[in-house]
């Protein structure tokens, strides 16, 4: 494999965790909690998307356009993670952050468990929506780009842009920083900031599912586990690049992609996690709070 | 409020401890049943990955099982009480799943569906003078040195020679890569007595990767390596959920060996919502045959497929054939449904060794002393979105 | 009756009583009409409450979050299996030969700790927890693709098999584990265990060093202002509950006729970790009852069949909801407490 080819693939793969890190990061730095079930909602988004595509969700709904299925996946996720943030997340909100770190690992059972139930265990593969003209590549100067890769890097892109303006400008935006900077000096100036976290979770469960169409088109293999392992990767990249840190979400996406294809290429195959990990450790011995990451200032 | 804690969890616990202890209630109020009581019936258990990753195996297991049960006690004659228990794919688990069923009262095992656990529970089983019989678990660690251990499915090290054997003979390729698993015991298996068959017959091993659980959707540097060192077959001992992907992505980047793969391979044309056009020329070694004319075969997959909506892959049909098989054991030693499971070991071992068995994943099977099977593996073609054999 | 004036010792004595109390009617049922469902379950719970201990001394009383204790109990089941089987001539005695499998995982599991430990303790809060989820994985990894035999001496190689010991009589075979394991674990060396893991706990937590390691969970700066040297007394809470973890791997290992990397995965890790959170950090009685709890959960669930993980899921989400959420807590506690009332007039 030639060092262009890998670079590529690492891109490819790196846009996806640089996807599912987006809605960690965001969740992180506005609730300041770890919220594990992130992966599970990216597979429900995908389930979702499968179905209302094949026509196969409930019997008297009609096969939709790619399209309207994703964009049918988005407002169900959206919907589902301001549910599951209203009935396992709120009462939580003053208890300390392991128990609510519990409870999201609790959530990703149930949402495992509720999708082998309704959905068999039987991997589903999950259609190409993005060829064009019957191609899934595209050939670039004797490179071979798959669409899927183009879009995905371009839809993260976007979603880091839009996130960061969003943030700093709406009036959205800036109530979820004054969250994330202090909630009780946030209620004191008038903030909702019940209804501010229901916003972000709404966010990042929307985005869920967004990445969940994008992973499943990437790897088409849909079980009701597809969400687990890129979930936990992509919370490695989201606190490689400094976690709470949007555009670092993404840096930290696309280079533990790249990291993991060449160990893979040019180390060893049975090792390329360990590595991964090991370059984890390494950075943030350099750099405690991650590649993006604001330093913590201590008060005594 | 520390304390009420503290008394609500011991509470629990104790409930748990008590209900979990009993052994004499639970045979009333059990709601796990997979099929009906029946009076006078053999009480068959086996302990099954029905949640988690591995999920879809023990489903398949278990849903081929209870259709066979059901099958054979409409006949009259015969009767089967049938228990699956959920093992999660864990060695830890499948011997608790095996201890719920020894307090049940199981009297023959189908041992476990997967290899790890199977090799846990059949030290178990070895101790308990139980006769185990599983569909799947292919490791040899699960029958070694246990003389009431019995497999319905080839060993690996035999799926791994058979099939280096079948490419030099049909001389399919000289330089050969192969991608297997290196966390599974199924793909380790098969992968080591390939590599140590395959040069002794002419093949070059030209590239051999790997990959692992959690890190099986991005196989693109696999196939670059297979592809620039020249391979013109790719061997793929592994489960057909990955070899899926791999077909796909070898398929985006324009690499088009011929790809061989093993039993686990059975089941990649019944995925829902996989391109059949991309297993084309697929060359796999398997003991069963969804597409097969034969009669058996045909009645159970349209009987399978009615009941549970999905094509029966190798792992229902060996679970099929092992109730079929516990049937014409029991029927042909006049076992009956009070002998102890002691009794009932010895009865089979002698039987098991002794009989041939025609079933659907082959016919005229044998079992020799060390519990594994005998029979052909058959090479099929995927030709057209359907296997053809090859011989 | 002095002794039992101190609050401390008090509730040490109590803990101890319970698992003393608890072994001998345990004990006592085993021999009289136990099911083999809750007998094949007494030597993990055993593990489980020694990983979930000393875990609680990581979190509860150093205060920093691992998500990777699992990665110890591995070294732990690796190492003590390998010197169990290995010295499986030599020593005849089971006992013997698990108390010295127990002392070798120990020592392995703190030799891991130390080297993790040296990185990991610079960082903070959710930066360190990632470190040690890394660490877990690594760990996975590095016995996943390790080759051990023993012929007289240790052959170790990794990635393939480069011992010249053929496949088949190797001790750890990569991806396969370790198979043929003699069973030797008992519920006498599993109660062992949790009391000697009790006796070093509270013995530590009453120490001088305790007091410097919870004064760092406490307040870091104000502690490390009065000179007491963080890294020292940090790397010694972890180190011994790396220990413990290695110990009740091996006990674990010990326990089954085959044990794989895989099962030491980040899921065990949180297993582990909810047990610690549920019986509330700190407290060592609490941590008991909860792996006991939580280990026969999802057996005495069978009865929901193809439900029972999801029911596991949600009684998890209740128990974390219903012992935080403050009006809730309010509520139970008024209710207790008016009970109490009630009783005292009659």
């Amino acid at each position: 494999m030639n060092i262009f080819d890998s670079l590529i693939s690492g891109i490819s793969l790196g846009s996806i965790y640089a996807i599912i890190a987006l809605g960690y990061t965001m969740v992180y730095g506005i609730a300041k909690m770890l919220n594990f079930a992130h992966g599970d909602v990216i597979m429900v988004g995908a389930y979702i998307c499968f179905y209302t595509f094949t026509g196969g969700l409930m019997s008297f709904l009609p096969a939709v356009p790619p399209y309207a299925a994703i964009l049918i996946a988005v407002v169900v996720c959206t919907l589902l993670g301001m549910l599951i943030e209203r009935l396992a997340y709120k009462p939580l909100r003053t208890a300390p952050s392991l128990a609510v770190l519990i409870t999201a690992i609790g959530v990703s059972y149930f949402l495992q468990n509720a999708a082998l139930l309704l959905w068999t265990s039987n991997p589903k593969v999950f259609p190409s929506f993005f060829n064009f003209g019957g191609n899934t590549n595209i050939e670039l100067g004797g490179l071979r780009i798959s669409y899927v890769t183009i879009v995905t890097i371009i839809v993260s892109a976007v979603i880091m842009v839009a996130l960061t303006l969003f943030t700093s400008y709406s009036k959205t935006g800036k109530a979820m920083r004054a969250c994330s900077e202090d909630k009780g000096a946030a209620q004191l100036m008038g903030i909702n900031v019940n209804t501010t976290i229901s916003i972000t979770f709404a966010i990042g469960s929307g985005l869920a599912a967004i990445a969940g169409v994008l992973l499943c088109s990437a790897y088409p293999t849909l079980v009701p586990t597809t969400g687990s392992m890129p979930g936990i990767k992509a919370f490695t990249a989201a606190v490689f690049g400094g976690i709470g840190s949007i555009p670092g979400a993404m840096l930290g996406g696309l280079l533990l992609g790249v990291i993991e294809i060449f160990s893979k290429a040019y180390i060893s195959t049975q090792l390329s996690d360990a590595i991964v990990f090991a370059v984890l450790i390494v950075v943030l011995l350099v750099k405690p709070t991650g590649l993006l990451g604001k330093p913590i200032r201590e008060k005594v | 409020m520390k304390k009420l804690l503290a008394i609500l969890l011991a509470v629990c616990l104790m409930a748990g401890l008590v209900a979990c202890g009993e052994t004499a209630t639970t045979e009333t109020t059990e709601t796990t049943e997979t099929t009906e009581a029946v009076a006078g019936a053999f009480k068959i258990g086996g302990t099954a990955p029905l949640t988690g990753p591995a999920a879809i195996y023990g489903t398949a297991v278990k849903n081929a099982a209870e259709l066979a049960v059901e099958e054979i006690n409409a006949e009259g004659g015969i009767q089967f009480e049938l228990r699956m228990e959920d093992d999660q794919h864990d060695a830890e688990k499948a011997v608790n799943a095996y201890n719920t069923l020894k307090d049940w009262g199981m009297q023959i095992s189908l041992g476990s569906v997967t290899s790890k656990p199977c090799e846990a529970t059949s030290t178990e089983t070895y101790a308990d003078r139980i006769f185990a019989l599983t569909p799947s678990a292919s490791s040899t660690a699960t029958i070694e040195g246990k003389d009431n251990q019995f497999q319905m499915c080839f060993t690996d090290p035999n799926q791994g020679s058979a099939s280096a054997q079948y490419i030099a003979d049909k001389a399919l390729a000289t330089k050969v890569a192969v991608i297997w698993k290196s966390d599974d015991v199924y793909s380790k298996g098969i992968y080591d007595t390939f590599m140590a068959t395959a040069p002794g017959l002419g093949i070059e091993v030209v590239s051999d990767t790997t990959f692992v659980d959690g890190n099986d959707t991005d196989f693109s540097v696999q196939l670059a390596d297979a592809q620039a060192n020249g391979a013109e077959l790719v061997f793929l001992p592994m489960y057909y959920t990955p070899a899926s992907l791999i077909l796909n992505q070898a398929n985006a980047m324009g690499y088009a060996p011929v790809w061989f793969g093993v039993d686990g391979m059975d089941g990649i044309l019944t995925l829902e919502g996989f391109d059949t056009a991309l297993a084309e020329g697929v060359i796999l070694l398997t003991p069963f045959n969804a597409d097969s004319e034969d009669a058996r075969t045909a009645a159970f997959v349209a009987k399978y497929q009615e009941k549970y909506g999905e094509i029966p892959n190798q792992f229902a049909a060996d679970a099929y054939d092992c109730v079929y098989a516990y049937k014409q054991a029991l029927e042909a030693v006049g076992a009956t449904a009070d002998m102890t499971a002691e009794e009932l070991c010895d009865l089979m071992i002698a039987q098991f060794t002794t009989m041939t068995y025609d079933g659907i994943t082959g016919e005229s099977m044998t079992w020799d002393a060390s519990g594994a099977v005998t029979k052909d593996p058959k090479g099929m073609v995927i030709e057209n979105g359907a296997y053809v054999g090859l011989d | 009756m002095k002794l039992l004036t101190n609050k401390t010792t008090r509730s040490n004595t109590i803990t101890y009583a319970v698992v003393v109390i608890s072994f001998v009617l345990l004990q006592l049922w085993s021999g009289a009409g136990m099911s083999s469902s809750l007998k094949g379950m007494l030597v993990p719970i055993c593990a489980y409450v020694v990983m979930a201990l000393s875990l609680n001394l990581t979190v509860g009383v150093l205060g920093e979050l691992s998500l990777g204790h699992a990665g110890f109990m591995s070294v732990g089941a690796f190492t003590g299996t390998t010197a169990a089987m290995a010295l499986a001539q030599s020593i005849p005695s089971d006992g013997l030969r698990l108390a010295i499998a127990m002392v070798v995982g120990a020592l392995f599991a703190a030799i891991a700790g130390f080297l993790i430990g040296i990185p990991v303790l610079r960082l903070r809060g959710d930066y360190l927890a990632i470190v040690t989820l890394a660490f877990g994985e690594i760990i996975k990894s590095i016995f996943t693709n390790l080759y051990v035999g023993f012929d007289g001496g240790l052959r170790v190689s990794l990635l393939s098999n480069q011992t010249g010991i053929a496949d088949n009589d190797l001790i750890i075979r990569g991806p396969m584990g370790i198979g043929g394991i003699t069973k030797i674990s008992t519920f006498v060396a599993g109660f062992v265990l949790i009391m000697l893991t009790l006796i070093v706990i509270f013995n530590l937590v009453n120490s001088r060093s305790g007091r410097a390691i919870m004064a760092l969970r406490d307040n870091r700066i104000a502690a490390e202002s009065v000179g007491i040297p963080v890294t020292k007394y940090k790397m010694m809470a972890f180190v011994i509950s790396a220990a413990l973890a290695g110990a009740a791997g091996t006990l674990f290992g010990l326990n089954y006729s085959t044990v794989v990397a895989n099962k030491f995965d980040f899921n065990t890790s949180i297993l582990i970790l909810v047990f610690v959170v549920l019986g509330g950090q700190g407290r060592m009685l609490g941590s008991i009852i909860a792996a006991a709890a939580l280990t026969i959960l999802p057996e005495v669930l069978r009865e929901f069949a193809d439900y029972r993980m999801l029911v596991y899921a949600i009684v998890l989400i209740l128990v974390m909801i219903f012992t935080n959420n403050p009006t809730i807590k309010g509520f139970f506690t008024r209710l207790f407490s008016k009970k109490q009332e009630g009783g005292a007039n009659q």
